[in-house]
């Protein structure tokens, strides 16, 4: 076939039209949530004493943290989804998070220590929290990456890594309702561990499927 | 360059909006400007500048399935070249090329040193022949006969939707193999 039939082709196939990334990203998150409540529901629950730890600042600040991983990923992997992007100019986003730990765990060291540092740093679920925040991930990440498929990123392996950021946030802010470690530095060790896992996943097979 | 690539823009808004003719027109338009960059892109790998058009088809392949991705808000031009260099860039690897596309293969093009032919390509053809048969007839009608698809649906006996779904989907079809072979 020559070029200029190859075009007639494209030409006649102008009227198709595809779905905006953003549309088919969203759907596909919200098509395999499901699965990862349905992890959380059967193995963790939401903590008994939930009522009155939503006064403890320290646990509103990690679904603060896990938000604030979430939201921005997902606006950064919509921006690298278009093939001229850079993520010059959007990866401070990214960021976010970890101002938002450090400003906690600032703030809880001038407060008078509750438990020893040791005793907040390993804290009692650090295993759980491990196998659990990359367990209720990898439905979402596998959703995440069916929906980047439907874009152009430049840089597949990236893709693939925000991609993890954002199964892993959403991921560790169900996590978060159910875990009685609050210490913003069990937050910083633990579900960092748990998000560089998932994010490491999803680089290597972003740059297997997220080539267009 | 500024005036062309603002016309390549406006085309493709129209072609966004609908207008199958304004969309003809650019691929015509930027076709001459790919081949060249590819042929530049080639020469600089050291190798021999016929493979120049499968890359070519490739990108506009790529242009066609990935237009959504498109901002109509954003000049077209920069978002043209970043799906050329992948593909270029894809291309020299699948040939176990050391990769050093210079990024300016695309964007330094001058109209004038582009070559006007049309060239057939052999992978896309080789392709065509492994898609299904209602595929390969669409497309073999539309673009080898250049017949409408209208006319298209009334040889084959199709829908005129069967037809436009079959082309679709043979084109994605193809850019998957092309991409996976």
């Amino acid at each position: 076939m020559d070029t200029d039939q190859l075009i007639r082709s494209l030409a006649a196939d102008n009227a198709h039209r595809a779905p905006r990334v953003g549309a088919v990203l969203t759907m596909a998150l919200l098509v395999v949530a499901p699965l990862s409540i349905l992890i959380f529901a059967t193995f963790l629950g939401v903590r008994a004493d939930v009522m009155s730890a939503m006064r403890n600042p320290f646990f509103d600040m990690k679904f603060a943290v896990t938000l604030s991983l979430a939201i921005p990923a997902i606006i950064v992997s919509l921006h690298l989804s278009r093939p001229e992007a850079l993520l010059r100019g959007w990866g401070w986003l990214l960021l976010l998070p970890v101002g938002l730990l450090a400003v906690a765990i600032g703030s809880e060291a001038m407060m008078a220590p509750a438990m020893p540092m040791t005793m907040r740093l390993v804290g009692k679920n650090s295993r759980v929290c491990l196998v659990a925040i990359p367990a209720m991930a990898l439905p979402l990440l596998a959703g995440a990456l069916f929906g980047l498929r439907h874009g152009a990123p430049s840089r597949p392996a990236l893709a693939g890594a925000l991609a993890g950021l954002v199964s892993a946030g959403l991921a560790a802010t169900l996590y978060a309702s159910h875990c009685t470690d609050d210490s913003p530095l069990f937050v910083a060790t633990w579900y960092t561990l748990a998000t560089a896992l998932v994010t490491a996943i999803g680089a290597a097979v972003g740059s297997k499927v997220l080539r267009y | 360059m500024r005036g062309r690539e603002d016309e390549w823009t406006g085309l493709m808004r129209s072609a966004m909006a609908g207008d199958d003719a304004a969309y003809h027109r650019l691929l015509r338009a930027v076709t001459p400007v790919l081949r060249a960059a590819a042929r530049r892109g080639l020469a600089r790998a050291g190798q021999p500048p016929d493979q120049a058009e499968d890359i070519v088809q490739e990108i506009l392949l790529a242009v066609h399935l990935k237009r959504h991705t498109w901002d109509s808000e954003a000049p077209f031009a920069p978002w043209l070249f970043a799906i050329g260099r992948n593909k270029l860039i894809d291309a020299l690897r699948r040939r176990g090329r050391r990769v050093f596309v210079n990024i300016d293969d695309f964007a330094e093009t001058l109209p004038g040193e582009a070559p006007q032919e049309t060239a057939s390509a052999g992978e896309v053809a080789a392709q065509l022949g492994t898609l299904p048969q209602r595929q390969r007839d669409v497309l073999q009608s539309i673009a080898v006969e250049a017949a409408s698809i209208k006319d298209t649906a009334a040889k084959l006996s199709m829908s005129e939707g069967a037809v436009r779904v079959a082309l679709h989907r043979g084109l994605a079809a193809l850019t998957t193999k092309l991409r996976d072979h």
